[in-house]
């Protein structure tokens, strides 16, 4: 398996040399799913970490066709990239946004939203680590209940960020999007098939990949996809996709791991309480009741 | 061909023969006809171009932005809090060097909320980058238009061009304009040519970072792009003329100022009422004059200094005020001045906020009041430091 979906993908590399953090997330979503579309893919990154760490000049880090896009913009600079080149005659031709989870559940929502109701023809990915960690680790819309950010502090009387991450996948559905999908780095060849996938339809696709920064989760480097992987083992996070209409469920875990476990390996959830783990795990099995009911596998 | 048409959709003339091929169109009053007659012109086939309804200004730009970067001609349009909501992506298309075309109907900021004219909104965005023009009539918005592609695509100039139209003074009032042939346009304005654009045989990484060692000399080479431009609108105004006949006079337009002892420096549609005034004057002995600024960026300096090197005073009549300070246009002006060591009598006069009626006895006031001299900054009508007395 692990062969074949290597012999698929390009051994080109388009996102090298970048200064990102030891065992970025981010940086690995980015690098595979250039390598899946390929030369001819142009990528509009916002301001974060992706554009910081690979576009400061004269050290330019992609060798396919890249743009920094305002903050909110992501969504709306990949129409005009996409409108511009059609117009200009180009077809064999890929738009591709990467934006981390403020980029895309905060500030970019708004810009992401116009462009699904256009339905144009772009791939938004949004690889989500959990907070604005380019500027080191805020509270972002996607932080999950409990996480310590350095705007969401862990102390005796508020135990990390107070609210759930937003459900972008379900909001991004609701527009009745052509194709959307949810991916960890974890699940690495399942996150290159969906890019795949992608780049065969018309219209308006958006893939959610959980890409785990070591430096803001307080992980080791060399744990980042063992993590990303234990995310998804453990019911915090899911692989699915939205079709004609239709969620499908990629991959039913037999049986979770323990939540526990995932939480206190990771420095922003050391301070959790026991009631805070029953709130969070509870929190698992309503979503996982609510998927079972209405995702088909 | 001449037709009856708003300013609104004298501008939609002029970007329709212009040949834009992506428009990102968010509506604001008084900005709407424009967006609405383009998406038409595209519905008829007049016009072929990329129709994107945007969610927003800032994804209006931001679009345009993109498209630009692709290569592609590209036009959006906007006012007032819409300017505003975008402003980000004004420094953005100017620093990446995009010339893209904008039409913006000068309109009040809230609050208090107001739709009607005044032009605190564009001068606000002095600083952002743009080439700013200022029409004043519907054949000028037109002939902006135009005009507007082939001075921001010059390769020396590579900057974005946003044209200011008075809101519904301008935008709304109906005036018989020429229209151009189609053949007429295509020959003076070329495609947009660009290597400052996404390219497959030679992929670019564009809009980046660039650290203090070489952020200023972007910058500088920024600066020097507006400043290209002078030169650029006095060889396409030349180009243009010989073309469609019609004569414009670069930043500046100038009336009964040779041996004028005071002059009325404005800018936008209130310049004709100024002009007439002027003549009314003239019949009484007083040799009072008008200068039309047309472009607020590039800045007239040499113009503003040669024409009012001479007066006894001179008066600044804007829609605008920079609060705390006065209106900006006057400190352009004096800067101008004290660059050229010229030392006049100069003074402001704001009126027209929120679409106030600013009448001819209000114009002969300010010719009086500095024939007589007055306060340095005068709020028309109101009172205070102001020629309300």
């Amino acid at each position: 398996m692990a062969n074949k979906v290597a012999d698929s993908i390009s051994r080109e590399e388009f996102f090298y040399g970048h200064k990102a953090c030891a065992g970025c997330g981010g940086s690995l979503a980015v690098r595979a799913a250039l390598k899946v579309l390929g030369q001819n893919a142009v990528s509009v990154l916002p301001a974060g970490c992706m554009s910081e760490v690979g576009f400061n000049f004269p050290q330019l880090c992609f060798s396919n066709n890249s743009i920094i896009s305002t903050f909110a913009g992501t969504a709306s600079m990949l129409t005009g990239v996409e409108a511009g080149l059609r117009a200009r005659g180009y077809k064999d031709f890929t738009a591709v946004g990467f934006a981390g989870d403020g980029g895309t559940a905060d500030i970019g929502i708004q810009a992401l939203s116009g462009a699904i109701d256009r339905n144009d023809n772009i791939i938004y990915i949004c690889y989500d680590n959990e907070a604005y960690m380019n500027t080191g680790i805020q509270k972002s819309g996607l932080t999950p209940f409990g996480a310590k950010t350095t705007t969401t502090p862990a102390g005796s009387n508020i135990h990390g960020n107070i609210r759930p991450k937003k459900n972008m996948f379900e909001i991004v559905a609701a527009h009745d999007i052509p194709y959307a999908a949810t991916a960890s780095v974890g699940y690495i060849a399942d996150f290159i098939a969906k890019v795949q996938k992608a780049s065969q339809i018309q219209g308006t696709k958006y893939i959610h990949v959980i890409a785990p920064c070591p430096t803001g989760w307080g992980v080791v480097p060399d744990e980042t996809v063992d993590i990303a992987r234990e995310v998804v083992d453990c019911g915090l996070w899911y692989l699915a996709e939205y079709e004609n209409g239709e969620f499908t469920l990629n991959h039913k875990p037999k049986e979770f791991t323990d939540v526990a476990a995932y939480l206190k390996k990771q420095g922003r959830f050391k301070h959790l309480s026991d009631e805070d783990i029953r709130i969070i795990t509870e929190s698992r099995d309503k979503k996982w009741d609510y998927i079972n009911k209405n995702f088909g596998i | 061909m001449k037709k009856f048409l708003s300013g609104n959709e004298a501008f939609a003339e002029g970007i329709r023969l212009a040949r834009p091929q992506v428009i990102s169109a968010y509506p604001i009053t008084p900005q709407t006809i424009v967006v609405e007659r383009l998406s038409e012109m595209v519905e008829d086939g007049s016009l072929t171009a990329e129709y994107v309804h945007v969610e927003s200004e800032h994804s209006a730009l931001s679009c345009a932005i993109g498209a630009s970067a692709a290569g592609a001609r590209a036009f959006t349009a906007t006012s007032s809090q819409g300017l505003l909501y975008m402003a980000e992506c004004l420094y953005y298309a100017a620093g990446g060097r995009f010339p893209i075309v904008m039409m913006n109907a000068d309109r009040s900021t809230a609050l208090p909320w107001n739709i009607y004219g005044d032009q605190r909104d564009s001068l606000s965005q002095l600083d952002s980058g743009w080439i700013q023009a200022y029409a004043e009539n519907a054949q000028e918005a037109l002939d902006l238009a135009l005009m507007s592609y082939r001075i921001a695509e010059d390769k020396r100039v590579s900057t974005p061009y946003m044209a200011n139209l008075d809101g519904f003074v301008l935008t709304h009032t109906y005036e018989t304009v020429d229209i151009p042939t189609r053949e007429q346009a295509d020959s003076f304005l070329q495609p947009y040519e660009t290597d400052n654009r996404i390219d497959f045989d030679n992929p670019r990484n564009m809009a980046f970072s660039a650290g203090p060692d070489t952020n200023y000399i972007f910058k500088y080479k920024e600066h020097e792009g507006v400043l290209a431009a002078r030169e650029v609108i006095s060889e396409t105004e030349a180009a243009f003329t010989e073309i469609f006949g019609r004569q414009y006079t670069g930043l500046t337009e100038n009336y009964l100022t040779e041996d004028a002892d005071y002059i009325i420096v404005t800018l936008g549609s209130i310049a004709g009422l100024c002009r007439e005034t002027a003549d009314k004057l003239r019949g009484q002995g007083i040799k009072a004059g008008v200068v039309r600024i047309r472009y607020m960026r590039p800045f007239p300096n040499v113009e503003i200094a040669d024409v009012l090197r001479n007066v006894k005073a001179y008066a600044v009549l804007e829609k605008d005020v920079s609060f705390g300070n006065e209106g900006t246009v006057f400190t352009n002006v004096n800067s101008a001045l004290k660059k050229a060591g010229i030392d006049v009598r100069g003074y402001n006069f704001i009126g027209g906020l929120g679409g106030r009626n600013i009448s001819a006895a209000d114009i002969e006031n300010i010719y009086t009041s500095i024939t007589d001299g007055t306060d340095a900054v005068n709020f028309i009508g109101i009172g205070g430091e102001d020629n309300g007395k």
